[in-house]
């Protein structure tokens, strides 16, 4: 797979997660309006790997985004370089308001546009709309998923990082989740997903990685890798 | 429809602020009505501890670094405006801000080690730090050691705030500082950084990668929080006309001013207020009516009254009236 000008890219990227080698020389790189997504077995360095380029992470190794170096930079200066990662388990501020946790995305940058991407995200997601004044912990789990993704966006991102963002959320809203995921990038925002539902994931993904114990063991397109049976009996255990 | 996440804020915000003048208008007219001088000066006194306890409450309730040392900056307001007036001759409507000055800055410069530890390690560090401080200066000649400073009185004057037979000025000194830091608590409330300090306290990880920057939100929060103090550690010292490093540097004060936030609610805009108009009277009449029983009956009862509040109401005596409110609001939503 070659790409012309990624929006980012991993050479030979190394991770040691409590004290433990999690990424093994990773390569990868994603181009710009892309949905990627990365799937493999528990375990296999998924989360890490996006943790890592936010900077969350001791890596080694090199991370490029839109060309310029970004390994060892803090997680705030990532951030509002454009990364957004909505980590597992969205770590809300559970005692803040809605409209709070929504504005704290905005804030870190200056001006007046910094509130437009509210637009977007109560398209996206009218619930949270109707529950601007309530504090996060009292939200359901979906709906914080949803306010996770709606901070997250707030930081006007041109990367978004999703990290299962289906765990732990009913049946009937994880079909908005993926949809939400789907207009995000029809929106210009390239998104990196790591999942363990698969076929709502390559179904909505461009391309895949494939992971195991921290080294890409396969790289194509979603659909060819949602159709290998080899593939998904050997790497995804299904 | 970004005004839709603006315009809720200013509306609580407005409401706050046309409370805060409410309040503000009774207890201006309080004393009025009050002709006991004990209890005009548990007023006042309850007032010095409600923008004491904001001030801390700055730092340890809106960024949520729990400060056990908060005593070193009141004593360094109490000394800085009292050694400027009685060594120097400047009023301390000056020094009250050369002291707030000089305490935001010890209080930026204990941050700057003590931040890079994490949790409960900060607040055993400024606890450390104050105690070694009170031991300093109780030995430190140049401020008179453990033998204090005696403000000598000249007359009543504004000019030198210094008043000896009437409260009432003093009131509205107070008064004027407990609004003072409300005021600031409110605007830190609706400014970007109280909304950083808000999202450090809850989750680090979470603020960082939104991208806040922690370790500066840190000392920001507690060169303010320790400059506030400071004031009022100056004006405690012309309200009482005697400091030294017992009454304004020890670790029981750093309990004490952090007490009445913790009690009232940590990290709300009244918690502080609250807190103090209850703790103060309480820890005052324990003292006077069982202070001279054996010893420290006044202390566990005061003891006892704190732990009874903080099981009936762990969020805070303010937790009360903010049930009702959003029962309300959650009746016309």
């Amino acid at each position: 797979m070659s790409l012309e000008r990624p929006l980012l890219e991993t050479r030979r990227l190394f991770a040691h997660y409590r004290g433990l080698a999690a990424l093994h020389g990773l390569d990868l790189a994603i181009a710009p309006g892309e949905i990627v997504a990365v799937v493999g077995a528990n375990g296999a360095g998924k989360s890490t790997l996006l943790r890592a380029i936010a900077g969350q992470v001791a890596i080694s190794g090199e991370i490029f985004f839109d060309g310029a170096p970004i390994a060892g930079l803090a997680p705030h200066r990532i951030s509002r370089l454009g990364i957004a990662l909505v980590p597992e388990g969205r770590r809300l501020f559970p005692r803040l308001a809605v409209e709070d946790n929504l504005r704290l995305g905005a804030y870190a940058r200056r001006g007046p546009e910094r509130f437009r991407p509210l637009d977007l995200v109560f398209e996206l997601f009218p619930r949270l709309r109707e529950r601007l004044r309530q504090r996060a912990e009292t939200l359901s789990g979906g709906e914080q998923q949803m306010l996770a993704i709606g901070r997250a966006l707030m930081t006007a991102p041109r990367l978004l990082m999703l990290d299962e963002p289906s765990q732990g959320i009913m049946p009937r809203l994880v079909d908005d989740i993926f949809a939400a995921i789907a207009r995000i990038r029809a929106g210009g925002v390239t998104i990196l997903i790591v999942e363990q539902r698969l076929a709502e994931t390559l179904a909505i993904a461009d391309r895949a990685y494939v992971m195991q114990t921290g080294r890409i063991v396969l790289a194509g397109a979603a659909g060819a890798i949602a159709g290998n049976e080899e593939v998904r009996r050997a790497y995804l255990g299904m | 429809m970004a005004g839709v996440v603006r315009g809720t804020l200013a509306a609580r915000r407005r409401r706050e602020v046309l409370l805060g003048i409410a309040i503000l208008a009774f207890l201006a007219v309080l004393p009025l009505g009050i002709s006991n001088v004990y209890l005009r000066g548990l007023i006042v006194l309850a007032l010095l501890y409600a923008g004491l306890s904001q001030a801390w409450n700055i730092l340890g309730g809106y960024c949520g670094q729990i400060s056990l040392g908060h005593a070193l900056y009141f004593g360094i307001g109490a000394y800085t405006s009292t050694l400027l007036f009685t060594r120097l001759g400047i009023s301390p409507l000056l020094g009250m801000f050369a002291g707030g000055l000089f305490s935001g800055l010890a209080a930026f410069l204990v941050g700057l080690p003590c931040f890079r530890l994490s949790g409960h390690y900060y607040a055993i560090a400024t606890l450390v730090i104050g105690m070694m401080a009170a031991l300093l200066a109780a030995n430190w000649d140049f401020i008179n050691a453990a033998e204090g400073i005696t403000i000598s009185f000249h007359g009543e004057s504004w000019a030198d705030l210094a008043f000896r037979t009437a409260i009432l000025p003093f009131h509205y000194v107070m008064l004027a500082y407990a609004a003072l830091i409300w005021l600031i608590a409110w605007l830190i409330e609706g400014s970007r950084w109280g909304f950083f300090w808000r999202a450090v306290k809850d989750d680090v990880a979470a603020a960082r990668s939104l991208g806040i920057s922690i370790y500066p939100s840190k000392l920001a929060a507690a060169a303010i929080s320790g400059a506030a103090t400071g004031i009022g550690g100056a004006l405690y010292a012309q309200y009482v006309g005697f400091i030294d490093p017992e009454s304004t540097l020890d670790l029981s004060l750093s309990v004490l001013i952090a007490l009445p936030a913790v009690v009232g609610g940590i990290g709300t805009l009244w918690g502080p207020l609250l807190g103090a108009a209850v703790l103060i009277p309480v820890q005052q009449l324990s003292v006077a009516w069982l202070g001279s029983a054996a010893g420290g009956i006044d202390l566990m009862v005061y003891g006892a009254l704190i732990m009874a509040l903080a099981l009936a109401r762990p969020e805070g005596l303010v937790s009360f009236f903010q049930a009702r409110a959003r029962k309300e609001a959650a009746g016309h939503g």
